[in-house]
């Protein structure tokens, strides 16, 4: 249990520095390494959580496939370097002091005025093992069968609009670049 | 937890063996410093300019494509592991969710999202 | 394992899925005219539409309790089906115009229309999200459809927007998981009502109240609303105006009636306020729009808060029964008003995209009196003005208000409707009284539309009982 609590403070550290960077780095190619540090160590939290599929499936995904999307686009743009001139001067001390009020609500409500330990109803947790994938498998191809096949409708709406948007059509007249 | 160790001993050996690849070449390789090493190699001509530069979007479609088709295989994982106990069905509610895609694929081939111009 | 009656649960969403995919297809590996693709469109929502019927009076529930089929779903499903028709009706012959004709544009309506439907029929915090995805797609595609800069922006705004709203939707239903350890709203309700009040459920309600409020544009939530609307093809406006916003209410009413209405102490003040902000800031900066796209988006989001005002008294169990009806009974009636306005004003648009401006609806009285009155129509409808079926509207929402006792409430929507016709008594007093030149476009599809819409609009209300019982029959399993 301690060896969990270590693991897990040390990879939220790593986690919240990861994102933070990313947020506050001027490079953009930099930004998004940074990110896929940041997804990397978020795979580790599902790992920790018993949820090795998510873990793999963040890794591929997110890590992998958006990553590349992420510096397709940077050098699509050209933008690796951004402007050191603030675009928006005025927004961000009151997007910080938006966010330290909210935080210190949330925390306040969480802490004070609610019963920590009858809050989370954590799912059953006997199948944290590399095997609950099995598990995972029969529960989103029985129960969860309709979001499934509906996700493949989701896959083919956005496929249909990532071409329709930057695909030119041979017949179209007008608004092209 | 157990059984993560066995992949964090391979991590921390591929990270090792990666690591002592490039260390040996530092240590043992003789090393001769000029001007014209430090140099970006590009045939023989003098670079000009920034080394960045802007890619065609055509690079975009073909990621947007990977990660559909990605997200896609991911889902054939848990049913290759349960594929035994669902038996005739999982293997239609397969094969819908890949028609569905299909579709999607003929459809951007039928486009020219495929071809490279 | 599936058994037959999940799929009769989810018949007409599954007839149109397939029919939608066949039509991708068709569409780009054999039609040539595009109007033939419209038309297999409209054929397609028509049968839709009949199976829909069908399944009046059934109530079940598919698919290991992932949606439901009952009748406020199968009343909800008609409606989005029928805008989906109006949505036809008014883009086939606008793309054309406006140079941007492809075939595209019905399927990704279809496919909007289908996760509309999955919407309206989803009981599990899962397929409700999947729908909201299904939904917004298409129609951030849409937006930028017609790639002009404007269009373009529209779609980005749109697209920007809306993921972070389905952000604050996925991370509302991550809580509400935590707490309750279950995403189906059964379960959801049954969980909670045998435990002690949770106050992570409560935030993971509200968290999922603001991502709709985002989808629904209410205000704080509103800001790309009247950007979003303007930059849009008018068209895919007219329908997302309606589609989206009928399809976030009917979320939030399942949702919020179903699953949290041991909560309704705490939300139902928040709602109150929401609602009474969106009716004065819409109606107010309406006032001083000068561009009819704009100004009818502000008007959009002062209905969403009207609407808003049925779904308050969610909780009480005595209103609660009325205050929906009143509501589906104003969604009907905004989707009527709502296309029947946004199909003139894509009849007065020009090729270049001008004629949009209040000035240019000058002298329309004159030379084309049938436009001209089925505009007025529309205008007093969205006043809340006799003989109109947005003033029958508007009474039962008012009346679902004081029996709920938010006197106050009622009071709002009153006065903000009071200054409401200040801006929509301008475009008659326009259209009457002032000279100019307009030439709208005129082609049968668009001419039907706004005449039937207007038809329908002052013919319903002179029997609105008719509506409101069958709205009232619109019953949710719970």
């Amino acid at each position: 249990m301690t060896i969990d609590l270590l693991l897990f403070l040390t990879l939220a550290l790593v986690a919240v520095a990861t994102a933070l960077g990313m947020v506050t780095s001027k490079n953009t190619v930099y930004s998004a390494l940074f990110l896929v540090l940041n997804f990397a160590t978020v795979a580790v939290f599902y790992i920790l959580l018993g949820a090795p599929f998510i873990a793999m499936s963040q890794i591929t995904v997110y890590a992998g496939a958006i990553m590349v999307l992420f510096l397709f686009v940077i050098m699509l743009l050209g933008t690796e370097r951004l402007n050191s001139a603030n675009i928006l001067p005025w927004q961000r001390p009151l997007a910080i002091i938006l966010a330290v009020i909210l935080t210190v609500e949330a925390g306040y409500l969480l802490i004070f005025k609610s019963n920590p330990t009858a809050m989370v109803n954590a799912p059953d947790a006997s199948i944290n093992t590399i095997g609950s994938l099995q598990s995972l498998g029969m529960a989103l191809f029985t129960d969860y069968l309709l979001p499934f096949e509906a996700t493949s409708i989701l896959l083919l709406v956005a496929m249909v609009g990532a071409i329709i948007l930057s695909k030119q059509d041979k017949n179209e007249k007008g608004g092209a670049k | 937890m157990l059984e993560y160790v066995a992949i964090a001993l391979m991590i921390v050996v591929s990270t090792f063996v990666a690591l002592s690849a490039i260390g040996m070449g530092e240590l043992l390789g003789p090393k001769k410093k000029s001007k014209a090493k430090d140099v970006p190699y590009e045939s023989g001509m003098l670079p000009y300019g920034e080394g960045t530069r802007r890619i065609p979007v055509r690079f975009y479609l073909i990621a947007v494509l990977f990660i559909l088709f990605d997200i896609e295989v991911i889902f054939f994982l848990p049913w290759a592991v349960v594929f035994r106990q669902l038996r005739i069905f999982g293997l239609i509610e397969m094969a819908v969710f890949i028609g569905i895609l299909l579709v999607g694929y003929a459809y951007a081939w039928k486009k020219g999202a495929l071809e490279w111009e | 394992m599936p058994q037959p009656l999940d799929f009769a649960t989810l018949q007409p969403v599954i007839v149109l899925s397939v029919w939608t995919c066949v039509l991708l297809l068709l569409d780009v590996f054999l039609i040539k005219r595009k109007s033939i693709t419209a038309v297999l469109t409209a054929f397609g929502l028509a049968l839709t539409l009949g199976l829909t019927f069908m399944q009046v009076g059934a109530s079940n529930d598919g698919f290991s309790g992932m949606v439901v089929q009952d009748g406020f779903s199968t009343f909800i499903n008609a409606l989005q089906l029928v805008g989906g028709l109006l949505g036809v009706a008014v883009a086939h012959a606008y793309i054309k115009r406006t140079g941007s004709e492809r075939g595209e544009y019905y399927t990704l309506l279809l496919f909007s229309v289908i996760g509309m439907m999955l919407m309206a029929q989803s009981n599990d915090l899962i397929m409700v999200f999947i729908a909201l995805e299904l939904l917004s797609i298409p129609l951030y595609v849409l937006a930028a459809f017609t790639r002009n800069t404007e269009s373009e922006e529209a779609g980005i705004k749109y697209f920007l927007l809306g993921a972070f709203s389905t952000g604050f939707v996925v991370y509302g239903i991550a809580l509400v998981y935590g707490a309750t350890a279950s995403t189906n709203l059964h379960e959801i309700v049954a969980f909670a009502s045998s435990s002690s009040p949770s106050l992570l459920l409560t935030i993971g309600a509200a968290l999922i109240l603001v991502g709709f409020a985002f989808k629904v544009a209410v205000v704080p939530f509103h800001m790309w609303t009247p950007d979003v609307y303007q930059g849009a093809p008018t068209a895919v406006t007219a329908f997302m105006s309606s589609g989206a916003k009928v399809a976030g209410f009917a979320a939030l009413l399942r949702v919020f009636s179903v699953a949290f209405p041991n909560i309704s102490m705490d939300m139902a003040p928040v709602l109150a306020a929401i609602s009474a902000l969106t009716m004065i800031v819409g109606n107010i900066v309406a006032v001083s729009q000068t561009n009819i796209k704009r100004m009818l988006a502000y008007s959009s989001i002062a209905h969403a808060g009207y609407i808003l005002m049925a779904f308050v008294p969610y909780g009480d169990a005595q209103v609660s029964a009325d205050a929906i009806a009143s509501g589906l009974f104003y969604l009907v009636a905004y989707m009527l008003t709502n296309f029947g306005a946004w199909a003139v004003v894509i009849a007065l648009e020009t090729k270049s995209g001008s004629g949009l401006e209040l000035s240019d609806y000058s002298g329309l009285a004159k030379k084309y009196p049938a436009i001209a009155a089925a505009m007025t129509i529309f205008m007093l409808s969205l006043i809340g003005f006799p003989p109109t079926l947005g003033m029958v509207g508007k009474f039962y929402l008012f009346r679902a208000a004081l029996q709920g006792g938010y006197t106050t409430l009622a009071l709002i929507g009153v006065i903000t409707s009071l200054v409401s016709a200040f801006y929509y008594l301008r475009v008659i007093v326009n259209m009457y009284m002032r000279e100019g030149d307009p030439t709208p476009a005129r082609d049968l599809w668009l001419d039907l539309t706004w005449s039937i819409t207007a038809i329908a609009t002052v013919v319903v209300s002179l029997a609105p009982q008719f509506l409101f019982v069958l709205a009232s029959t619109a019953v949710m399993l719970k």
